[in-house]
């Protein structure tokens, strides 16, 4: 028995598209097409929202009017050291962990990795807990030297590092697993000590990653909240950061949540243009 | 080892990578180019490796210019660093984000020059290489040769007591090659220390070595110079490699009985016992009938089951007793017709086949 054959209609345009995407079929069936236009309306709309309901009259006012601009000032200077902290120490230990083996290192990668899915509140209580007054470190530093970081601005730095650090971390990695140890080779036969290698090839080598993994590492800390809020609290100008400024002024004074919200908002958007190469290119990364 | 080995490269190790196990004992002098000839995984580049330092030998020692490199026993081990080894990679690898001065000056200011000094001594050497105009250059902007001539300048550049080359041509289209090939034999001839090429193309290996060395399966299976080696080679990689029909076999006087079936009439040889043969593909003459009125000793028929076009002529892969390659123009191809599974006859003359005793090597 031969089933009929039902041929279908193909213009010469559908044609022309069909051919330059290797032949399969370019419309998508409704059953997928329906949930993927809801995706995209349940993602974007909020957001579209925010910037109509922006008071774009008087924006300027508004920011300024706030504690907003310490609290951006704050947001800024501690993402900014937390990301330098993050390549001063996370990086050679990315490099320990793509570069050497020894006994207990899936344990030490995944409690470094951690964090990535820990509830930031729970790092933060771990943090108060290792670090106030009585803590693990805590005690110490205060008999010591005096020093008491819970709820200043050292601890928003702490708490963000905490966070952020763990996306440096496995960016550099993967780049450093993926790249080509034959420069390395190349380099030592060239009679470049180890860190000499390190230095002079193995970092620019992996530069681009580097970059992204510094980026999306400083975008992380801007965004922080849980985990500073817990740790650090939120004193205007000492401890609040912009997500925590947005968060109570929504309280009492919903438009300059909404101006603060913007420029974080504009922050993503400048993050995401300068992780594009890596990110939006689709399907494959790298 | 040899005489005059104090200044030159002695190997004599054992490298061990997981099942696989590499044992070579050679000596390369000063001013000589050794060629490393071997099939893929054979161990070449893991030798090459063991003399740069990237990987500790297992047992054994290497000594460069009367200093141990690495002795297994002693436990003395100098790091790839610390070798006085330029090496040329396979692909060269130059640093993508350096430019061509700077992957030359690379190693004068790793072996601790000052900035300058380095640049200068780059300058040296890619006038030396006729570089000079690309030296601004990234790697990505050069052409296969001139990516060659810049490794080599590197490599170099490091004032290296040992040269060491991984595949140095293989990265280039046949075009270039043939240009390269030449200029690298002159840069050789001018590098005073031993060199060690490593290569699977066998006219790579006889135009640019003195001396050759055949790895199979991480023993040396032969050595002698390119021309030894080429006329009477050991195992049948090499003579397959070289363009020759080689099969193991029993001579008793000009006949002999060959191990994979068939057997020869060679003339006037008082040979008895082991023996090679040895036939050139373009001593095969090949019919599409028995040869009825020939003065070929050695007929047989057999079946064709591949066509290979070289540059000037066909290579025929045949299937007999014994089977056989076999040159023939390709104007014979079609004046005979052939096609894979043509039934043929093969017809050599008895001058044609050459017979040595068997030594060394298994030619399995």
């Amino acid at each position: 028995m031969v089933t009929r054959i039902a041929p279908s209609h193909l213009t010469a345009r559908a044609r022309a598209r069909r051919s330059a995407w290797s032949g399969a079929p370019r419309s998508v069936p409704p059953p997928l097409l329906v949930p993927a236009l809801i995706a995209v309306a349940f993602l974007v709309l909020p957001l579209a929202g925010l910037l109509i309901r922006a008071p774009w009259r008087h924006l300027a006012a508004t920011l300024s009017g706030t504690d907003a601009t310490q609290a951006l000032i704050l947001s800024l200077w501690t993402a900014t050291v937390t990301t330098g902290i993050s390549l001063v120490i996370g990086v050679p230990l990315a490099w320990v962990l793509a570069r050497t083996t020894f006994p207990g290192q899936r344990l030490l990668r995944a409690l470094v990795t951690l964090p990535l899915v820990l509830p930031p509140v729970v790092g933060g209580v771990a943090l108060l807990l290792a670090f106030s007054r009585v803590g693990l470190i805590g005690q110490y530093l205060d008999s010591w030297f005096g020093l008491t970081i819970p709820f200043t601005p050292l601890a928003v730095v702490l708490a963000q590092t905490f966070v952020a650090m763990p996306f440096l971390i496995i960016t550099v990695e993967g780049a450093l697993r993926s790249a080509d140890q034959g420069f390395e080779e190349a380099a030592a036969t060239l009679g470049a000590k180890r860190m000499t290698v390190f230095r002079r090839v193995t970092v620019p080598l992996i530069a681009p990653s580097l970059g992204a993994g510094a980026v999306l590492c400083w975008a992380r800390a801007l965004g922080e909240f849980g985990a500073t809020i817990t740790f650090a609290g939120s004193f205007p100008g000492q401890t609040e950061t912009m997500p925590i400024a947005v968060y109570y002024a929504l309280e009492n004074d919903p438009d300059a949540a909404i101006a603060l919200s913007l420029v974080l908002l504009l922050v993503s958007v400048v993050v995401l243009v300068s992780l594009r190469d890596r990110w939006l290119r689709g399907g494959s990364v790298q | 080892m040899t005489p005059g080995a104090s200044d030159g490269l002695v190997v004599d190790a054992e490298v061990r990578r997981g099942s696989f196990s590499l044992t070579v004992s050679l000596a390369a002098a000063a001013g000589q180019v050794l060629g490393l000839l071997g099939p893929n995984g054979a161990g070449k580049s893991t030798l090459l490796a063991a003399m740069a330092g990237l990987t500790p030998v297992s047992s054994g020692r290497i000594t460069l210019a009367g200093q141990v490199m690495d002795d297994a026993a002693a436990g003395t081990f100098v790091e790839a660093s610390q070798r006085p080894v330029g090496f040329v990679f396979q692909n060269y690898r130059l640093f993508p984000h350096l430019t061509v001065a700077e992957n030359v000056a690379f190693s004068p200011r790793a072996r601790g020059m000052g900035r300058q000094a380095a640049r200068s001594a780059a300058g040296h050497w890619l006038n030396r290489l006729g570089l000079t105009d690309l030296a601004q250059r990234k790697p990505d902007q050069l052409s296969g040769g001139q990516a060659q001539r810049v490794a080599l300048a590197r490599a170099l550049a490091g004032q290296p007591a040992l040269l060491l080359l991984d595949e140095p041509l293989s990265a280039l289209d046949a075009g270039t090659r043939l240009d390269v090939r030449a200029e690298l034999k002159q840069h050789l001839a001018e590098f005073t220390g031993p060199c060690v090429l490593v290569t699977h193309d066998p006219l790579e290996a006889l135009v640019l070595a003195d001396q050759l060395v055949v790895l199979e399966a991480g023993r040396i299976v032969q050595r002698g110079t390119p021309e030894h080696v080429a006329r009477q080679p050991a195992t049948e990689y090499v003579a397959k490699l070289v363009g020759l029909n080689l099969y193991a076999g029993h001579a008793n006087g000009s006949r002999i009985a060959l191990k994979a079936g068939g057997g020869f009439v060679a003339a006037s040889q008082e040979l008895h016992g082991e023996v090679l043969v040895a036939v050139r593909p373009s001593a095969i003459v090949v019919s599409n009938q028995h040869p009825q009125q020939s003065s070929a000793r050695n007929i047989w028929p057999a079946r064709l089951t591949g066509l290979t076009l070289l540059a000037d002529r066909v290579r025929l892969d045949l299937e007999g007793q014994p089977s056989a390659l076999a040159d023939i123009t390709p104007a014979a191809v079609a004046e005979l017709s052939l096609s894979p599974g043509s039934q043929v006859w093969l017809a050599v003359k008895a001058t044609e086949v050459a017979v040595y005793p068997r030594a060394g090597g298994q030619p399995d």
